[in-house]
């Protein structure tokens, strides 16, 4: 574990990345830790209560923190492929206009929009085209699901015009 | 009533025309979402279980098993026609199967596949009908202490005996803890992990995180790449039957594949993917063309196309009988079962025989509709692989959330999703295994249930659980596949173990 701190090596410089990751593992782990602290510790005939594994989930993943500190320092990670930020923005914000649009667009509108977001990640970005041919999908969709299926998928304005 | 009654009430059973329509339902879809590049068995099952929601707890999980079968079959012809590395479940069928089909041997690649998943999943099915009684026998003399051994095996083999790292192994387990924590502690009524928000009560949905994990994880991931180009899909070219030749040179690996895939499948323990390399390395050991492995041979499908297939009814064992699912796929299965409030193990078999039967005798059923879905109609198949990417992700992506949202129609949920998704992203970007997040949030809870049953029996002495001979050679087991790894990658010789890793069963 001392190469760490021999820099002298330079395909071994500690990985920010994966420290990032160990810092994160440190707090969902002091996170579990205090959440458990406030359990009232009825551990029946067992001798362990339901504040016991998770101090033991929580106790691992710092020791885990503390390991994935050490592989980041002497660069024990693999080496990551060049991530393109555009297509992943694409995606996480259909998905998040369709968590917001779901109450009140209904289930067609909602789902078209992110159906033209993932193809415009992909490279279609003729939203004028592919946003009503999402929604047109998204209502076949429905349709089945929700109609034929009986799944309870939100309706919107434009499934009460159907059902 | 011996196993060969009960087999037949389970064919009669699922010989009914409701369930028959049930089945070829299951193998249609499981076989044309299995068939999408990206798409493993794994992810199939879980974009599928919506569809199941509304039926009754036979009916569905009779398409369930339609689905499951039918997706491993689709990802056989996925990975022969389109050399898309990352499908894993037949990361091995790719290596000769995509040169067979280079060399204008697609068709009967796909036919030694197709008919070696038949014959291989015909003959695990049989053996896991004979088998699962004896196991059952076995699991009613299993108590707390056994169980819970048995379920920190499966964590060890899931997280850290195979893949490239113990530590990113082990990590993704304990993340997936994490989440099994959240909701209402089943003992003593007390709120864990909730922070007063009444949605995080009942616990993360299986299915939100592993449909999170994999469909928007993997979309986000291949969205990340860029613009690669069009994948290539071979044509298929000629007769997609196999000449005189290619049955002489198939029948043994089907059957060598079969006997390797199944008791590695059936084993309590993870890592199912293993049964497909073990088969290559046979055959190609045994061939008698040595020179054609590496440029298409058709033993290097056969066997390990088999084996695949019968280590897929193999995990079955451990699922139906002990309620122990040891792949991602066995997991989301066993939710399947969770959402009628059934818990596979030895009481379902005997209070629920003619389900668990019926679900066996109707993969026996499904699997000639398979072999008659495939051989045919692979044409049609094929022209599911056309789909350029963005219409293909947009779909996923659709299907994905369709899922979320008709099993519980709350913005939170589609939160979660989202949330699980991007981790699930971050996760594939730093080469974190999948699969032991969804195997810890489903198995985790079960495991501390029996262990807090198991100190509860002995008053709180913990060295109980090491007193009993079975828990201590399972315990020592598990001890082994957690340090003997270790040591193997400390020494740089964790290069077979990485290829042994599954990105996704």
């Amino acid at each position: 574990m001392s190469k760490g701190h021999t820099p002298s090596t330079e395909t071994r410089r500690p990985d920010r990345a994966a420290l990032v990751i160990a810092v994160f593992l440190a707090a969902l782990g002091g996170l579990i830790f205090w959440d458990a602290s406030r359990l009232a510790s009825a551990t029946g005939y067992s001798g362990i209560g339901p504040a016991t594994t998770p101090f033991v989930i929580a106790g691992c993943l710092l020791i885990l923190a503390v390991w994935t500190v050490f592989e980041a320092l002497r660069g024990d990670f693999p080496t990551r492929d060049r991530q393109e930020v555009a297509p992943v923005v694409w995606i996480i914000g259909g998905l998040a206009l369709q968590m917001l649009l779901l109450k009140t667009a209904g289930f067609s509108i909602a789902t078209g929009v992110l159906f033209a977001a993932t193809a415009a990640a992909f490279g279609k970005r003729k939203l004028w085209m592919t946003i009503p041919l999402g929604i047109l999908i998204c209502l076949g969709v429905w349709l089945i699901f929700a109609g034929l299926l009986q799944l309870s998928l939100p309706a919107g304005p434009l499934e009460h015009l159907f059902w | 009533m011996n196993t060969f009654d009960f087999l037949l009430q389970g064919l009669l059973v699922a010989a009914q025309p409701m369930n028959l329509l049930y089945a070829l339902i299951g193998v249609t879809l499981g076989t044309a979402v299995g068939v999408l590049p990206g798409i493993g068995p794994a992810l199939t099952v879980a974009l599928l279980l919506p569809v199941t929601y509304k039926l009754d707890p036979g009916g569905s999980l009779i398409m369930f098993a339609g689905i499951y079968y039918g997706g491993m079959y689709g990802g056989s012809t996925t990975s022969i026609l389109l050399n898309t590395p990352g499908e894993s479940s037949s990361i091995v069928t790719a290596l000769e199967g995509n040169k067979m089909a280079r060399a204008g041997r697609g068709g009967p690649a796909l036919a030694t596949a197709a008919i070696g998943s038949f014959v291989a999943g015909l003959i695990a099915t049989m053996a896991l009908a004979l088998i699962a009684p004896f196991v059952v026998k076995l699991a009613l003399v299993f108590g707390p202490r056994e169980y819970f051994a048995l379920m920190v095996l499966a964590f060890v083999t899931v997280s850290s005996a195979f893949g490239d790292s113990t530590l990113r192994g082990l990590t993704s387990l304990f993340i997936g803890f994490a989440l099994a924590i959240v909701g209402i502690d089943q003992l003593t009524g007390q709120t864990r992990m909730s922070f007063g928000i009444p949605d995080l009560l009942d616990g993360i949905e299986v299915t939100t995180l592993a449909v999170a994990m994999f469909a928007i994880g993997e979309s986000l991931y291949i969205a990340a790449q860029g613009d690669l180009g069009p994948d290539k899909v071979e044509a298929v070219k000629g007769s997609v039957w196999m000449n005189r030749q290619d049955w002489a040179r198939s029948w043994k690996p089907w059957l060598r594949g079969t006997a390797i895939g199944f008791p590695i499948g059936a084993m309590p323990a993870g890592g199912a993917e293993i049964g497909t390399f073990l088969s290559y390395a046979t055959e190609k050991r045994l061939t008698k063309h040595p020179e054609e492995f590496g440029n298409g041979a058709i033993e290097g499908v056969a066997g390990p196309e088999a084996a695949n297939n019968a280590s897929a009814a193999g995990t079955l064992v451990p699922l139906l009988t002990l309620g122990l699912p040891t792949t991602a796929t066995a997991a989301i299965m066993l939710a399947g079962f969770q959402q009628y409030g059934l818990q596979p193990g030895p009481l379902l078999f005997a209070t629920n025989p003619q389900l668990v039967w019926g679900l066996i005798a109707s993969l026996l059923i499904a699997n000639f509709m398979l072999l008659v879905l495939n051989l045919p109609l692979v044409g049609l198949w094929v022209k599911l692989l056309t789909i350029p990417k963005p219409w293909l992700y947009a779909g996923i992506l659709l299907f994905a959330t369709l899922g979320t949202i008709g099993a519980n129609p709350s913005v939170f949920e589609l939160g979660m999703l989202l949330a699980f998704g991007v981790l699930g992203y971050v996760m594939r970007i730093f080469g974190y295994p999948i699969a032991p997040v969804v195997v810890g949030l489903i198995l985790g809870p079960l495991a501390e249930q029996q262990l807090r049953r198991a100190l509860s029996i002995s008053q709180g002495d913990v060295t109980v659980l090491f007193t009993s001979p079975i828990a201590a050679v399972l315990l020592v087991i598990a001890a082994a596949a957690l340090i003997i790894p270790l040591i193997l990658r400390a020494r740089g010789r964790g290069e077979v173990l990485a290829q042994l890793a599954a990105s996704e069963d």
